[in-house]
């Protein structure tokens, strides 16, 4: 008698966040499927079943050009995140002996992820523009004779961009999983004469996988999806799978981009699968 | 104690360098763009600065020079304060609701995990074409409401799951014994033991509001938020006017995540007395 009322209590709590993942999670992303089989033209778009949005999008060898591009976006922005999420997570975790200032130092991580990524991006204008603070110091030093004009609106802004804005994807969940690694591990590493680099490959980094992997589902989906990023800092000249999304919407071939965000949407889910091999997210709450 | 005697190695020195320029690299940007809104009415996006002046902040508020800078703030502001009460009472009442098992409990976690990871794109692509189709008129109050709340949700959910998984249920026994009722524990002891982390949802869920931008482009209907106003000046307006929108913006965002910091360390001292 309790127990079906408490059940009923569940249900009743949890239908609010049902409904709205529902109406606008479930239902837009069966819209998209099912509009990328539609047809259009330059005004509307027209109910149909055609292949013909997917088979243009995956004979067409921009559309490879773009994914080995966003790939790239991807992979540099992971390896670099990783790099430098791990080294500022283990030096928070392993080297900062106070948790008041464990803590005061991991907010100030964190207190730019609250503000505006757009201005964060435009912010890198004064320093990597061709007249911007880099390159007077480089010129200055005399490194160099002329402004660099690769460092705004290029792939290295892109990625560099890209690494500003998402390390602390991978400081947070990897910060996390250190945290809870028994500290009498460490010791006993390092009375059975384990130097700091064997303690680190052989106790640390097993234990912190979980943490690596789920920072690495947050930052390569982000940068798999992202348009943003990709225009204001290639200034336009790369493309990404996410802009030539945001393009086609642009255009209102709506369809097109349903196809392409369906193929998206699948790479993705590929993606996380594989990375989910190694962790069970729920065990790690 | 002796602990904190103990000879720091050579590699903290190393890594201490380390995280120093990483905070460097977070906020050196940031304070570039402080600095530069403050230049004076003749200078340009770069240094040096030509000048030093407020000109830049009171172009702001020219409707011609920016476009509606007033209206949008308005506008993401109410946004964001809905989709923090919603956020903080939805995710509070599934949190709950989590603590038991129940038929399509996972189907309901593991959507909000894929609330997470699918493509913002995708969440404003899809609304928007079924608001298309269905022949509603999007709006920044429905269609870009519920897209914000796709991405506000699966936080506050794991911050739920990650507070009630530490949560002594010995307290709500407690408080059964004593003769309470269910609604009375949950609003005598349950709401207040987790209240900080409340605060915690409330200001993860506003600051994802106010600063979204690819989840409220095909949802926002006919009237910009802030974002979607910023992004509409970077193509456009060549001036510090830019900065100077960047620093207020930054500097909102700070006053809101020092009032939830302020509350958290105010709501611990009550609760250390």
């Amino acid at each position: 008698m309790a127990a079906t009322e408490s059940k009923r209590s569940s249900y009743f709590m949890i239908t609010p966040m049902a409904l709205v993942f529902t109406v606008f999670l479930v239902v837009p992303l069966l819209t998209i499927i099912v509009v990328s089989f539609w047809d259009y033209d330059e005004y509307r778009i027209l109910p149909d079943f055609i292949f013909e949005n997917y088979r243009y999008l995956l004979g067409s060898p921009v559309t490879w050009k773009i994914y080995l591009n966003t790939f790239k976006y991807a992979a540099l922005t992971w390896l670099f995140t990783l790099l430098i999420g791990f080294t500022v997570a283990y030096f928070l975790a392993f080297h900062i002996r106070s948790l008041t200032w464990q803590i005061v130092l991991f907010m100030v991580c964190t207190i730019p992820f609250w503000t505006s990524n757009i201005i964060r991006m435009i912010s890198w204008i004064p320093f990597l523009g061709r007249n911007g603070l880099l390159n007077q110091a480089l010129m200055g030093m005399g490194l160099t004779d002329a402004p660099l004009e690769f460092l705004l609106f290029s792939d290295f802004a892109v990625i560099l961009a890209d690494v500003h804005l998402y390390t602390l994807f991978m400081v947070v969940p990897i910060f996390n999983s250190m945290m809870r690694i028994d500290r009498a591990l460490i010791e006993a590493a390092r009375d059975a004469g384990a130097g700091a680099w064997n303690t680190l490959r052989h106790v640390v980094i097993p234990l912190s996988k979980p943490g690596i992997a789920i920072g690495s589902i947050f930052v390569i989906t982000v940068v798999m999806g992202d348009f943003i990023t990709v225009r204001l800092m290639s200034g336009g000249q790369s493309a990404s799978v996410g802009l030539q999304i945001s393009n086609e919407i642009g255009l209102l071939q709506y369809p097109a981009a349903a196809a392409s965000a369906v193929v998206l949407l699948l790479t993705v889910l590929l993606i996380v699968a594989a990375l989910l091999r190694l962790v069970d997210i729920r065990k790690e709450l | 104690m002796a602990i904190n005697r103990e000879k720091r190695p050579l590699s903290f020195y190393f890594l201490a360098a380390f995280f120093a320029l990483f905070v460097l690299f977070l906020y050196g940007p940031m304070l570039t763009i402080f600095i530069l809104s403050f230049q004076g009415p003749r200078g340009g996006l770069t240094f040096p600065m030509n000048g030093f002046s407020v000109h830049w902040f009171g172009n702001l508020f020219e409707q011609q020079a920016v476009g509606d800078f007033g209206g949008s703030f308005l506008r993401s502001l109410k946004l964001g304060l809905i989709v923090m009460v919603v956020t903080v009472v939805v995710s509070f009442m599934a949190g709950l609701a989590f603590r038991r098992r129940f038929y399509g409990d996972s189907i309901v976690f593991y959507l909000a995990i894929a609330s997470l990871i699918v493509p913002s794109i995708l969440i404003s692509l899809g609304i928007g074409l079924l608001f298309n189709i269905v022949q509603i008129q999007p709006n920044w109050f429905t269609s870009a409401l519920g897209a914000h709340l796709t991405w506000t949700f699966p936080f506050g959910l794991l911050i739920m799951f990650a507070v009630f998984n530490r949560f002594d249920r010995s307290y709500e026994e407690a408080a059964r014994d004593l003769g309470a009722s269910p609604w009375q524990t949950i609003q005598y002891v349950v709401l207040p033991m987790v209240a900080p982390s409340l605060i915690g949802v409330a200001m993860f869920s506003f600051t994802l509001s106010y600063d979204e931008f690819a989840r409220t482009l095909m949802t926002a209907g006919a009237l910009n938020t802030l974002p979607l106003e910023i992004y509409g000046m970077t193509t456009n307006v060549t001036t510090p006017v830019l900065y100077a929108l960047g620093t207020v913006t930054t500097g909102f965002s700070f006053v809101v995540i020092a009032v939830a910091l302020g509350t958290l360390v105010i709501l611990r001292r009550r609760g250390a007395k």
